[in-house]
Formats: C-alpha cells, sequence, structure tokens
C-alpha cells in the first residue's frame, strides 16, 4: 500500500516537473526545430512541431550570407585564448594563496572579486578610447586580454577552493617519501587539481563564450563573435525566422552541450565557493 | 606567485577608472570640439537633473526587483520540485538549465522575433487561438517583456544554486523533524528556508550585481525604447551614440557607486565563507 | 639503526607555547607510545621529529646526527598519517612505489620491493586498486606499506587507528605490534587511547599541556605513576581518588586506589556503601558505589558472575599495598 503510494506520489512529481521543464526548455526546443523549416513553414499558422519539410537550407544560407565561420573561429579564438591566458596567471597565484597563505591572503581574495564587480559601462569609454589609441579596436587580442582580466578573478577564486580541497597531509606525506618541490608540484599536485582546473576551464569559456558587452561595443566585421554575429540579426529583412533559428542553433550549440557538463562547477564557480 | 594576477587586476581597475573620473569633471565632446575644459560637478549635477536620469533609475531598479522576485520564488519551487523523487531527474535537471547557456543576444532574439512578434510570434497564435486580439508585447509591454526574457534567463541559476543548497542539508534534520511531528509546510518553513537563507542572499547579492548592467537583452529588442532604458543603457547612449564622455563618464562614476554597495554585501558573505572553511 | 634525542626542543605557535622545554630519548627498536589527551602536544612533537615542524628552539639528533635542519626526507624517517594520506590519483602499487620511485631507484628494484610489502601486508590482491575503492583497513595497510618499503630508520604513526572501527583496530593494533617484532624498527607512535598505548608500547610517553609527565614502560606508569595526572590517565577504568581525612590518616593529601584493588566483602569491612550503577561487561562488573564516605563515588570492579542491584549496601575493602599516596602538589610521595 505505501510502495504504491509512493509510486504514484513520484509519477505526479515526474509529470509535473517534466512540464515545467519542457515549457521552460521550449524557447531553446522551438529555436532548433524552427532552424530546419523554410521560411515560409516558419511562420505558418497553426506553427508546425514535427511534421514539416525538414532542410538544411538556412544553415547553407546563414554561413553563405553571414560567414559563420568567422564568427565562430573569433569566439573560440577569443574565448579559448582569454581561458587559457586566465589559467596560466591564476594558477600560480591560487597555488601560493592556497598553499603558503599569510594574513593577507583572505583581503587579496576578497579585493579580486570586488574589481569583478566594477559595471563595465562605468569603464567603457576609456577602454574603448585605449583601444582605438592601441589601434586594438575590433581586435581578437584587445578582446583575450579583456574577457581575461574581467574573468580572472573566478578563475583565481574556483582554482582557490579547489586546491585549498587538496588535503595538507597528503603533501606532507610526498615530502616524507623524498619528493622535492617539484617532483611534488608534478606527481601529487597536479594530478590531483586537474579535475578542479579542468571545471575551471570549462565554467570560463561558457562566460566567455557568452560575454556580450564588451563584444558588441569593441568588435565589428573583423573580430567580431558570435553574440555580434546574432545581434547582426536584429534589424530583420523580409522572412528570417528560420535563417535566425539556424544562426541561433549554431552559436549556442556547442556552449550549450559544453555547459550540461559544467553544472556542479557551475554553482561553485558562480557563487565563489559559498555554495558547493 | 601572485603577483602577476595582482597587478593585472589592479591595472585594470586603477587605469580605466581614474580615466573615467577625469573625464567624468570636464566637457568631453570629441565629434563637437574635443576638450572643452573642466567643469566640476558640473556633469554629475547633470547627469541626476537629466529627463532621463529617474525614468531610467527606476526602469533599472523595476527590471532588477521583479527579476529577483521571479526567479527567487519560482526557483526555489522549482529546486524543492527538482529535489523530489522522479523519474528522469537528470533530464529534467538539465532542460531546465538550458537557458543559462543561451546568449543574450540569442535568447533576446529569439524572444522578440519567434514569440513576440505580434504576427507570426508563437505567443499572437497563442493568443488568436483562444479568440484574444494578440499583444504587441514590446511595445506595449516592453517591461512586463523584458522581465520575461531576463526572468527565464536567470530561474535556471537561481534553480541549480538553491538546488545545491537544498541538496547539502542533512537529510537527517529533515528525519528529525519528522519524528517530532513536523508536516511538510512546517518543515519546509521551520527546516528548509532557514537553511536555504544564505544560498538565497547569494543568489539575490550575485544576480543584482549582473542585473544591474544587463545590455544585450535590451539592445537587440527595443534598443532602450519604450521606456526600458535602464541606467546601464543611458551611459551607453550618452558615451557611444551621442558621444558625451563627460556626462557619461559622470553616469558610469554612479554605476559603479551602485554596483559597490551591493558588492559590499555580497563580499561580507563570501567573506564569511572563507572563515567557515578555514575554522 | 633508529636512535633518536631530543634535547631542550620547544615549538611555539605564535605566542603560545605547544611544546616547553623537553628531553626524551628514543632508543634503537623501541616501540615509544606518546600518549594524552587532546591538545597536549604529542602530534606535535611527532611533527618536529617528522622534519614538518619546525623547531623553536633546541635540537633533534637521529643516531647521533645533528637533525634540526633536515628536510623531512632527508631524515630516514617514514610516516603513517591519521588520514592515510594516500595519493588518490595512484593505485595501490604506485602508492608504495612512490618513495621509492622519488630516490630513483630502478624499476625492477622498485617491483621487487612493492611485491615483498603488499606480501607481507596481504595486498597482493589489490595493487591494481585506486584507494577509494579499498575499505579503511585496506587503506591503513597501503599506507603502512609506502612506510615500509623505505627501510626507514624510524617509523612515525600519528593516531593510525583512530579511523578504523572498534573491531578492526584491535586487529590493525595486533599486526602494528608484529610487523614490530618483525622488523625490529623503532617505532613512534601517537595516541590519545591509553589502552592503545598499554598493549602496544615497549615505554609510554605521558603528555600533558606540551610536558612529558612521566616515561616508563606500561607496568611501571601502572604500577608506579608519578602524578595525579598519570595515575588518573593509564589504567581503565579511572583510578578512585580520595582526599580528607581517610587520607591523612595514611599519611597523604590524597590517596589513589584502582578499581581493580578494592574488594566486596561479606563481612563488615573497611568502607561501606550503596550501589548506584553496576555495570556489567560480563567478565567483570563495574560497581558505582556512594554514601562511602570517603568519596563521592568509588568505582569498584566486581566478579563478573555476580549480580548486584541498585541500592544494596555492600562493604568494601581496599589493598593497603596497592594504594598511591600523593602530597599537595600531586606528586607521588
Amino acid at each position: 500500500m505505501a510502495r504504491s503510494v509512493k509510486n504514484q506520489q513520484k509519477m505526479v512529481n515526474t509529470v509535473i516537473a517534466w512540464t515545467i521543464g519542457l515549457l521552460i526548455f521550449f524557447p531553446v526546443l522551438w529555436t532548433v526545430l524552427t532552424s530546419f523549416k523554410t521560411e515560409g513553414q516558419a511562420i505558418n499558422d497553426p506553427p508546425l512541431f514535427l511534421f514539416f519539410d525538414w532542410t538544411l537550407e538556412n544553415y547553407a544560407i546563414v554561413q553563405e550570407r553571414s560567414d559563420y565561420m568567422k564568427f565562430l573561429w573569433n569566439s573560440i579564438f577569443i574565448a579559448g585564448g582569454s581561458t587559457l591566458l586566465g589559467i596560466l596567471i591564476a594558477v600560480p597565484a591560487a597555488w601560493s594563496m592556497a598553499f603558503v597563505p599569510t594574513k593577507r591572503t583572505k583581503d587579496i581574495l576578497l579585493w579580486m572579486l570586488s574589481t569583478k564587480m566594477l559595471p563595465a559601462v562605468g569603464v567603457l569609454y576609456p577602454i574603448y578610447i585605449g583601444c582605438i589609441k592601441l589601434g586594438l579596436l575590433d581586435s581578437r587580442l584587445a578582446l583575450v586580454i579583456i574577457l581575461m582580466l574581467i574573468n580572472l578573478p573566478i578563475i583565481v577564486w574556483m582554482l582557490y577552493t579547489y586546491f585549498r580541497e587538496i588535503p595538507r597531509d597528503i603533501l606532507e606525506a610526498s615530502r616524507m617519501d623524498g619528493a622535492s618541490l617539484w617532483k611534488e608540484i608534478i606527481y601529487v599536485l597536479t594530478p590531483m587539481a586537474i579535475p578542479g582546473i579542468a571545471s575551471t576551464i570549462l565554467l570560463n569559456l561558457i562566460l566567455a563564450w557568452n560575454e556580450s558587452f564588451w563584444t558588441l561595443n569593441l568588435t565589428a566585421a573583423k573580430a567580431g563573435t558570435l553574440t555580434a554575429f546574432i545581434a547582426s540579426y536584429s534589424s530583420p529583412e523580409g522572412l528570417f525566422f528560420a535563417k535566425l533559428s539556424a544562426a541561433s542553433t549554431m552559436a549556442i550549440a556547442p556552449i550549450l552541450i559544453l555547459g550540461w557538463f559544467s553544472q556542479k562547477q557551475l554553482v561553485r564557480g558562480l557563487t565563489f565557493g559559498a555554495v558547493k | 606567485m601572485m603577483a602577476p594576477a595582482v597587478i593585472l587586476l589592479l591595472g585594470w581597475m586603477l587605469a580605466p577608472l581614474t580615466t573615467t573620473l577625469y573625464f567624468s569633471f570636464k566637457k568631453y565632446l570629441p565629434l563637437r570640439g574635443g576638450d572643452l575644459g573642466w567643469v566640476g560637478f558640473d556633469n554629475y549635477v547633470r547627469f541626476v537633473t537629466s529627463s532621463s536620469f529617474w525614468p531610467s533609475v527606476y526602469t533599472t531598479l523595476i527590471i532588477v526587483g521583479f527579476v529577483l522576485a521571479i526567479t527567487v520564488i519560482f526557483g526555489v519551487l522549482l529546486a524543492l520540485l527538482l529535489d523530489q523523487p522522479m523519474w528522469g531527474q537528470g533530464i529534467v535537471r538539465i532542460l531546465v538549465i538550458a537557458p543559462f547557456f543561451v546568449m543574450p543576444t540569442v535568447s533576446g532574439l529569439v524572444w522578440k522575433n519567434m514569440f513576440m512578434d505580434p504576427i507570426n510570434g508563437i505567443l499572437a497564435h497563442l493568443w488568436r487561438f483562444f479568440g484574444l486580439q494578440p499583444l504587441e508585447w514590446l511595445s506595449q509591454f516592453s517591461m512586463g517583456s523584458i522581465i520575461l526574457i531576463v526572468s527565464w534567463q536567470w530561474l535556471p541559476f537561481a534553480t541549480l544554486i538553491l538546488l545545491t543548497a537544498i541538496q547539502s542539508l542533512d537529510r537527517e534534520q529533515l528525519e528529525a523533524a519528522e519524528m517530532d511531528g513536523a508536516n511538510n509546510t512546517k518543515r519546509f518553513g521551520y527546516i528548509i528556508l532557514p537553511h536555504l537563507s544564505r544560498a538565497i542572499t547569494i543568489v539575490i547579492l550575485i544576480q543584482t550585481i549582473f542585473l544591474l548592467s544587463i545590455f544585450a537583452e535590451i539592445f537587440v529588442t527595443t534598443a532602450g525604447a519604450f521606456g526600458t532604458k535602464t541606467l546601464t543603457y543611458l551611459i551607453f547612449q550618452r558615451v557611444l551614440e551621442s558621444q558625451n564622455i563627460g556626462l557619461g563618464s559622470a553616469g558610469g562614476v554612479y554605476a559603479i557607486i551602485l554596483a559597490n554597495i551591493v558588492a559590499i554585501f555580497l563580499m561580507r558573505i563570501v567573506g564569511k565563507s572563507l572563515d567557515a572553511k578555514e575554522s | 639503526m633508529g636512535f633518536i634525542e631530543l634535547k631542550q626542543v620547544t615549538k611555539n605557535f605564535g605566542d603560545l607555547q605547544v611544546i616547553k622545554p623537553l628531553d626524551l630519548e628514543i632508543k634503537d627498536g623501541e616501540f615509544t607510545v606518546f600518549v594524552g589527551p587532546s591538545g597536549c602536544g604529542k602530534s606535535t612533537l611527532l611533527r618536529l621529529i617528522a622534519g614538518l615542524e619546525d623547531l623553536t628552539s633546541g635540537s633533534i639528533q637521529i643516531d647521533g646526527r645533528e637533525a634540526s635542519q633536515d628536510a623531512p626526507a632527508k631524515r630516514g624517517l617514514a610516516m603513517v598519517f591519521q588520514s592515510y594520506a594516500l595519493y588518490p590519483h595512484m593505485n595501490v602499487y604506485k602508492n608504495i612505489a612512490f618513495p621509492l620511485k622519488m630516490v630513483g631507484m630502478d624499476k625492477d628494484a622498485i617491483d621487487k620491493k612493492v611485491r615483498k610489502a603488499a606480501e607481507v601486508l596481504n595486498l597482493n590482491d589489490y595493487l591494481e586498486r585506486k584507494p577509494a575503492q579499498l575499505s579503511g583497513g585496506q587503506r591503513q595497510r597501503v599506507a603502512i606499506g609506502r612506510a615500509i618499503v623505505r627501510e626507514p630508520s624510524a617509523f612515525l604513526f600519528d593516531e593510525p587507528l583512530s579511523n578504523l572501527d572498534a573491531a578492526l583496530r584491535v586487529g590493525m593494533r595486533l599486526e602494528i605490534s608484529e610487523l614490530h617484532k618483525r622488523l625490529n624498527t623503532t617505532m613512534i607512535y601517537v595516541t590519545h587511547d591509553q589502552v592503545e598505548a598499554m598493549t602496544m608500547a615497549d615505554r609510554i610517553v605521558v603528555m600533558n599541556h606540551g610536558v612529558i609527565e612521566q616515561v616508563g614502560t606500561p607496568l611501571e606508569l601502572y604500577r608506579n605513576p608519578k602524578n595525579l595526572f598519570v595515575a588518573g590517565f593509564i589504567g581503565s577504568p579511572k583510578m578512585n581518588f580520595i582526599e580528607g581525612s581517610w587520607a591523612q590518616a595514611q599519611g597523604a593529601h590524597s590517596v589513589g586506589i584502582r578499581p581493580e584493588h578494592i574488594s566486596i566483602t561479606a563481612e563488615q569491612s573497611e568502607w561501606k556503601g550503596v550501589v548506584k550503577m553496576a555495570e556489567s561487561l560480563g567478565s567483570d562488573t563495574f560497581l558505582h558505589i556512594q554514601d562511602s564516605g570517603v568519596a563521592e563515588t568509588l568505582t569498584v570492579r566486581a566478579d563478573g558472575e555476580k549480580s548486584f542491584n541498585r541500592g544494596q549496601e555492600v562493604f568494601l575493602k581496599p589493598k593497603k599495598e596497592s594504594l598511591h599516596l600523593f602530597n599537595e602538589k600531586g606528586e607521588r610521595q
């Protein structure tokens, strides 16, 4: 008896949760579906769900007309480059804060966090004019550096929380076992830190990929990322739902997949370790 | 080994900040005469007394307030639901989280065109299905529309963090409360909600910081028209559209002050969690 | 060889002196246990010997050689940690091989030693497993294996059994004792559990508040505790302490007597009391006696076969030759 009540409850939960889940997911699903329709079918009344003539033509048109590949490459270059650069700078910093903490470590960490809270618009002009003066407006290099800087606090924090979890006992054991500092780093610390570093990279890729203040304001035709590429679809020209959907699908697909793998890290990274 | 990170961030913070401060005391119109000299606090006064300032503050506060209320309330409910036993929990979680990974420009455009378009949008179809006149979402209900889009983007974040927090609750506490005769509602009120209070505070603070500076969603939908001009957007327009750098910079300083008020509270909480780990 | 000598060793953490100036000699091949309540400085002392903490002052000599400034690995000591501190990303084989790899031993020699250690510790079937896939006792063995292969001049154990359940603890206790017999290497073992100390040690070092209270064999400490602290710490259940007129009549400020040295007599005897509670362990029954007139409660060991009721009146006879007499300062007279 109790068991069947439990199953009933579970059934109810399942139905409610799936309904809400699909509702929330619907805009994404609808975008993906529409991307495979013809423009005519995309605005059909009533809307068509699955029974339409599936086509890939929108993807071809989008690539041809707006050179998707260029923007994709810019996104990959900028997200990847800023992440890699950030990690290179953050690992030693997080390392020393986690393993050789001083009285000022906490203050430095919190101060780093505070730089993340600087509203971008407050420094828009100086950065803008700086880029012009250095000839870096609409360049990938400028965005790599800027995105690295805005995300550096998060990278340092995440790495720091991961490093902190490596038990000191194990480091001491390796010291007893005769490992020099370098051997300790290579054989013990790094393998244990790799999952943490990987998660940090993943989260940072997502954040950099979706960043859309600096990418919109500092890029144009040359260094534009996918966020800018999509924004160029904001002024419609005739029927364009299917093409917009195709472009959108291509812009979000890579990161959606990465994102699903990083749910746990996301929580830790975005709350600076305060919720795990 | 901390030096590179610290120096870079220090430079990143100080250089633009001092430049912004510098320009905020100048009349500076790059396209109309360039540097026209020092003006003291003129820009600060003009920014605040301009007819668009207070509306932009209200707009900002309304968007932030409503999005926070919606995401926190529905986030708690959704997190509670996802914590229940069910089939396909992992998949539902993935479905719910998806919007967070959609870049702001995409979600802005998808909602604007495919959902809120008064002729071909899904919502228009839905309204007609019920025999109603479709709404002109982004012009008639511009604020509601923006709030809807932004809430859709941030609900997953709140849900995910609150779900993580719920799952960290010691099951024995709930069992003890059950033994003590607390029913579902009371267990929620006396055990779960207090346990979540810290996570809720964190969600509110972090979202506030991001929401104060939402930009792309407005940029691609209303471009600040129909009463959706936030403080961020106003400053953006002053700086890059009307190229009034002095005025824009003064606005920037206001935005920085506003963000810092929120930041102080967030830092306190994060700082505490840092101490807790050390003990 | 494993002869360790501490001379005027001290350790401060900030303003707090956790180890007060202290001398200690640990003989080659001896099984020495540091015992004391938590916070007494026993783990710190071990870590000073290991080299994981720096001395504030004093010196440590190992086999007659000054070692105070040596890095941990240079001291020729091996340590087994409370948390085992196994490398989670390496399997059992690699964990045990790690210290040998660090000294650059060639692969065949490493293999031989690791397999031999695994044999001794019954780990042959688990060599490919990661620490996470092992039980607590198996992890403990791996940690010991990692220590053995180095053939150290002394083993250091930091509360190694405290994470194991009671049954396993007894088993591992025996295994470590057997290991000591077989290897005949100096072992220093830290614990807060006086039963472990009594059963395993050749010599016990009782510590309290950063000071060595007494050093001696288990039976010396049991028979001749130097002060009230050692008397109360060694032995289970705890020794009874009696003050007041009865103690003065024995010529002391306070008198200690162990529960096993008070007998229950049928007829009128020295003391009389009321049973407050009887704890039957089967082999023995421990009685908590009230209203004896000498102490608030007395703990008495009785025959496990006999039964006692709450409130029952009993006659008690202390064994006069087993009294411990202490002066006002709590020192043995």
